[in-house]
């Protein structure tokens, strides 16, 4: 049965930071283009985690006067800290020794999904086509090979995959340009990578899972304005990794930590991590008598240059995240997004108008600010292999002594999913049980996130081999999913006697750690029916 | 035969709701709101009496703030023909909201008025009664199924005993249950459509409806914490505790 299908100038798949960009810019450079963006969550934002630090470059340069139309963008940082932690001490790192890439006070604490939202009505007002509750499922390609266009999600089928009362069938969504901006490890990107070698010759991409928290705290402990950062304990020297703790409006606290998924123990757990680092007194002493409102965990990506992948092919271009534009050493991807998908506009116009190829997107890229940025940062992840202390040296060097212009490049090595030592090798790690104050678990976790998928549809992490969990990946790594998946999606179980590898997958808040970290890539996370996941708030 | 569909917009169903620190009611900034799901059902009914030919018309009709207007393009959506929005800003009750549709009813002069069984925000449960008194009409609530029977209605109603069959002349009001459709999902093309078709705005005080709330809401609570329990050893402990410690047998 051939679908219905719809034509636009540009299709853009993901209402993030980037494709939100690509979208007014294309508004702006031509009124008269047709214009359709698509995001998976139930409305824009509702997927959307992030710190977040708001740098305001790009911004700027996509709508000078952000401030008249009042973007919920105000609380201007005022403070800065670093501490190191160990078990029980912290040692507070002078800020002018902090490299600049570290330092914020030009920028703003902001929830980013807001500021998605409020780019969202913008766009809208522009007349772009916005559809929220719609996910992009599958590639269309043209009989020349080139990307055709996206087709949306079958909707109302069954475990069974037949169809229910309710079913309405997926459209084609045609464009002369299509954008994937789905942000970190994108379903459909992952395909277009590997189709069109995107990544020739580049390092293999790098990834860490961030939590998040947002805490209502007593008065007396909120600073609004003070940005604070952490590293070292709970994680060993040979774990990137560390914390951020932004002191919002409304005495909020936006508390958060990222752990790179290049660990090695199998037995560590992200998620266990992070609600042991809130029990350090530097820590505790902050969100003791406070009340935690939000949870959520998202991956996010930090191969930087040397792993970004080519950003254009034949009919489409990959940007922002989805592509891998964050600056690691600065842990902040939104700017760079925004910027990538002004660029994306701009090469999408030229095309269109003067039919120009969209291999012009290197060299505007190249021209930027984004590059120049991303090349300065480029050696700072790398150097972590050589554990925190070291990392940290080299980092100072790096960064405030040459800039970011060392004349060497130092390379990633291994794909996270290649790094894992077997389990009967590394340390078991002890966690504690929550006290359901300062620290929780998934389950209670999971609940505040809103997330809920239509019972009864085909299960969306699909297993290459089905057995391979149990008969291989157990055994092996004592199944490392039950402890990086931060929503309890998966389980070993005893049924019987024999062991079980049971998926939750209506708890799935959309990480995508589990398609990366999966030892032998075993696990494919495919788009659900849409709206469905998550309903993240102010994230 | 035109059918008039009642919706609301609340808190996602999905949402963990909060209280104010203050108690002066639940947080709703920064959090996901949607149709109610009971008027999904409400709306579902109606276009498929649409479909079948025995309805010309499905109008929607929703009393709430601006962006209540996103609940009525998703009934637009999923096949009502066209809206009304009725602006009100802040709380508003379902005597108030009542009044309100009796005006819509006079002026467009439904043969069927459906609604969802209750709101799931304050449950109040109210509305669709009230209407049928104040129009002096049949009223069906708690509909499971319906059918048409002579000119007349046949509804099943789910109530605490059971399933209980009633008839109701035209005009009615219905209100419908959760089992009573499968509502459809909104389509993308369904969507785009629903962007041209008409929503009327009016104000209540257009209407000549006094809204001032009738209620003073004093405080609102979290429900207490539910203690932990405890595991009993054999039934002559557990009827041990009943008695001595809980002291209710
Ligand atoms: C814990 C954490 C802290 C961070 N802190 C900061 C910070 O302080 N400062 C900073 O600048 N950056 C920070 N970042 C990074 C920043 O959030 C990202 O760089 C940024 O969000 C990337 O934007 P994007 O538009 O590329 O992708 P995203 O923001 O991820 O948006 C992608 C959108 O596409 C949707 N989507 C995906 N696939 C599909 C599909 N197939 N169909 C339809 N829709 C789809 C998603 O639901 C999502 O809404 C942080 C990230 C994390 C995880
Ligand atoms: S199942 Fe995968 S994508 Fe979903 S929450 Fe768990 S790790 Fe993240």
């Amino acid at each position: 049965m051939s679908r219905e299908s719809m034509k636009y100038d540009v299709v853009i798949v993901g209402g993030g930071p980037s494709g939100l960009s690509t979208a007014i810019k294309l508004k702006q450079l031509d009124p008269n283009l047709n214009v359709c963006l698509l995001e998976k969550a139930s409305e824009i934002g509702a997927h959307i985690l992030s710190g977040n630090v708001f740098e305001t470059r790009a911004l700027d340069e996509l709508l000078p006067n952000w401030r008249e139309l009042n973007a919920p963008i105000k609380t201007k940082v005022n403070k800065e800290k670093f501490l190191f932690l160990s078990k029980t001490k912290s040692l507070s790192w002078p800020t002018w020794l902090l490299p600049a890439v570290q330092q914020n006070h030009k920028n703003y604490i902001i929830s980013l999904a807001n500021l998605c939202r409020w780019l969202a009505e913008h766009a809208e007002s522009l007349g772009v086509e916005i559809f929220p509750g719609f996910a992009a499922s599958e590639i269309l390609y043209n009989e020349d090979g080139s990307v055709k266009g996206i087709a949306t999600q079958d909707m109302g089928i069954d475990k069974e995959r037949n169809k229910k009362n309710s079913y309405e069938p997926g459209i084609d969504l045609i464009g002369k340009v299509t954008v994937f901006a789905e942000g970190c490890r994108g379903h459909l990107g992952k395909q277009l990578i590997q189709k069109f070698n995107l990544n020739q010759g580049k390092d293999p991409q790098q990834y860490g899972i961030g939590f998040k928290e947002i805490w209502e705290i007593s008065e007396k402990n909120h600073e609004e304005g003070l940005v604070m950062h952490t590293a070292g304990w709970p994680l060993d020297n040979n774990t990137y990794g560390g914390s951020f703790i932004y002191h919002a409006e409304n005495k909020q606290l936006f508390l958060g930590y990222v752990i790179g998924l290049d660990y090695k123990n199998p037995h560590l757990s992200p998620f266990d991590e992070f609600q042991r680092f809130k029990t350090h007194p530097a820590i505790k002493r902050i969100i003791e008598g406070g009340k935690r409102i939000s949870y959520g965990a998202r991956a996010l990506i930090e191969g930087g240059i040397q792993s970004l992948p080519k950003m254009y092919m034949p009919g489409a271009l990959l940007i922002g995240c989805d592509a891998g534009t964050l600056n690691m050493p600065k842990i902040k991807g939104s700017h760079t997004a925004m910027k990538s998908g002004i660029l994306a506009a701009e090469t999408i116009f030229e095309k269109i108008k003067q039919n120009k190829d969209l291999s012009i997107y290197e060299e505007k890229f190249k021209n930027s600010w984004i590059y120049e940025e991303l090349y300065r940062a480029r050696n700072v992840k790398p150097s972590f292999r050589w554990g925190l202390i070291l990392g940290i040296i080299f980092t100072g060097i790096d960064q405030i002594l040459f800039k970011g212009k060392l004349p060497f490049t130092l390379r990633h090595k291994h794909a996270d999913h290649e790094t894992l030592k077997p389990a009967n090798q590394m340390p078991k790690i002890e966690y504690l049980k929550p006290d359901n104050v300062i620290t929780f678990d998934k389950t209670s976790s999971v609940y505040l996130t809103g997330t809920n998928h239509t019972d009864n549809q085909p299960v969306h992490l699909q297993l290459k081999d089905p057995n391979l969990p149990i008969n291989y990946t157990l055994e092996k790594f004592d199944e490392p999913a039950q402890r990086y998946c931060p929503a309890g999606v998966y389980e070993v179980q005893k049924q019987n006697e024999q062991n079980k590898f049971v998926i939750n997958s209506q708890n799935c808040i959309h990480c995508k750690t589990c398609d990366i970290k999966e030892p032998s890539q075993n696990i494919t996370w495919v788009t659900p029916e849409g709206g469905g996941g998550p309903r993240y708030g102010n994230m | 035969m035109k059918i008039l569909v009642a919706i609301k917009r609340v808190i996602d169903y999905n949402v963990q709701v909060r209280v104010k620190e203050d108690g002066s009611g639940v947080v709703t900034d920064n959090v996901k709101m949607s149709t109610n799901p009971p008027d999904d059902n409400a709306i579902e009914e109606a276009v498929k009496i649409k479909e079948s030919g025995k309805a010309t018309e499905v109008i929607a009709v929703t009393v709430g703030e601006e962006k209540a207007q996103e609940t009525l393009r998703k009934a637009l959506a999923v096949g009502a023909d066209r809206g009304i929005h009725v602006k009100v800003d802040g709380i508003i009750e379902p005597l108030a909201v009542s009044k309100i549709l009796q005006k819509i009813v006079d002026k467009e002069k439904p043969d069927l008025v459906f609604m969802g069984k209750q709101a799931i925000d304050d449950d109040c449960n109210q509305t669709g009664q009230m209407l049928s008194a104040l129009l002096n009409w049949p009223q069906a609530t708690f509909a499971s199924k319906i059918y048409f029977k002579d000119g007349k209605l046949e509804v099943v109603r789910e109530i605490d005993e059971g399933l209980e069959t009633i008839e109701v002349n035209l005009p009615a009001i219905v209100t419908c249950d959760l089992r009573l459709n499968e509502p459809r999902y909104a389509s993308l093309p369904n969507i785009m459509k629903a962007k041209k078709k008409s929503i009327e705005q009016l104000n209540a005080s257009d209407l000549g409806v006094d809204i001032t709330p009738r209620i003073q809401q004093i405080k609102v609570e979290e429900p207490p914490k539910r203690k932990a329990g405890i595991k009993v050893a054999n039934v002559a402990e557990l009827v041990q505790k009943l008695k001595n410690e809980a002291k209710v047998i």
